[in-house]
């Protein structure tokens, strides 16, 4: 239990964020129209893909001299992340194009 | 590396800023570039300034692997994107949901033999990501398969008590992971036994869910994989990743809560009203 709490000492800057960042999200969403609750989700769903920093820097410092498993996996996640983050904002967009012909 | 660091604040900032204007009709297409500016601001900075804890940056070579990693999935998810039909646009999020899971979990489960023995806030925070990861993989793709008509309800009594089995073993394995002294190098079996009771959990959570509840089951699975991103950046101590990941971890909570309100369902109602006889939740 105490590794834990030293863990959160060590990070408490971390926490810190952690706590701001419950708030700011709830703060930004808490007003918003039905009508928008698909297309927001779309859009958090593409901000999630922020994973994909975490796979740039384990496949930017992974070993290339020789073939691995590992390095197939975390190439992997990178496409994946990739897919989140571009397909994620690309059909958020869509389907706000969508929602202005309607109000049209 | 101070450079990096102001260009994760910026990005942070663009991405609040863009989930504040996807709030609201008007400027809901602006929101969406925005954020997307802040991604690629990161990811381009990270790319060209990350430095390990030895100092070295990312060389030339695994440079243009990770641009190859990216155009493939960038070209594949632009294409299915602007494609797919109007009507498919629930089931693409819920697709998309699902990889960046998968990039979760796969980060978390790559990150593990690096961990230090005994280090047990490191070693949780790459074990919560696993497991967070891996089930919105996995339910997510059941979504998607539920919404797409590839997957159907599947309900059966027994079913509340096998999940509560398979969740009761899934954080006893992660429990034993975190605690144990042995080095990760000789948990490798558990760290991909975790993976798999992960994925399964996932499954089994979402299987007995009706039709009709999955746009809820998404924004749920949704706010899973921005926390899952989170505890991943507790494993690089990266700010980016840490605020993006716990705002979709928070405001895909309230956006959950309130998509429930606007059906007049309680999430509680949602998820476990449809193991028993909420017949009436399945479309």
């Amino acid at each position: 239990m105490e590794h834990i709490l030293q863990y959160f000492f060590e990070y408490k800057e971390a926490i810190f964020i952690i706590a701001l960042s419950i708030f700011l999200g709830i703060e930004v969403i808490s007003n918003v129209p039905a009508v928008l609750h698909t297309p927001l989700m779309s859009g958090a769903n593409a901000i999630s893909g922020v994973i994909i920093i975490g796979g740039i820097i384990l496949v930017g410092h992974a070993d290339l001299s020789r073939f691995s498993l590992d390095l197939v996996l975390g190439i992997l996640a990178l496409i994946f992340g990739t897919l989140n983050v571009v397909g994620g904002f690309a059909v958020t967009d869509r389907m706000l194009e969508m929602f202005k012909k309607k109000k049209k | 590396d101070t450079l990096l660091e102001l260009s994760y604040l910026v990005a942070a900032l663009l991405f609040v800023f863009g989930l504040k204007l996807l709030s609201h009709p008007k400027t809901a297409r602006n929101g969406n570039l925005w954020a997307f500016g802040g991604m690629a601001l990161a990811m381009l900075t990270t790319l060209l300034l990350h430095k390990n804890p030895e100092g070295e940056g990312i060389s030339l070579a695994n440079i243009w692997i990770i641009m190859a990693a990216i155009g493939v999935g960038a070209v594949i998810g632009w294409i299915i994107a602007r494609r797919v039909k109007m009507t498919a646009m629930p089931q693409l999020v819920s697709f998309y949901n699902a990889t960046g899971g998968a990039a979760s979990a796969l980060v978390a489960l790559l990150e593990y033999p690096n961990a230090v023995a005994g280090d047990v806030g490191s070693i949780l925070v790459t074990v919560l990501g696993l497991i967070i990861g891996a089930v919105a993989f996995s339910g997510s793709m059941i979504a998607y398969g539920k919404l797409d008509g590839k997957v159907g309800d599947l309900m059966k009594p027994f079913m509340t008590y096998l999940n509560l089995f398979l969740m009761v073993l899934t954080l006893g394995l992660g429990i034993y992971i975190v605690v144990s002294p042995n080095p990760p190098s000789e948990m490798i079996w558990a760290i991909y036994s975790l993976l798999v009771l992960s994925l399964i959990y996932g499954v089994m959570f979402v299987l007995p869910i009706g039709g009709a509840d999955m746009p809820v089951v998404i924004s749920l699975l949704n706010s899973f994989t921005g926390i899952a991103a989170a505890m991943a950046g507790f494993i690089y101590n990266n700010q980016a990743m840490i605020l993006g990941g716990i705002l979709v971890g928070a405001a895909g909570t309230i956006l959950t809560v309130l998509m429930c309100k606007a059906m007049n369902r309680s999430l509680i109602n949602v998820i476990i009203g449809s193991f028993g006889g909420g017949a009436s939740a399945a479309g």
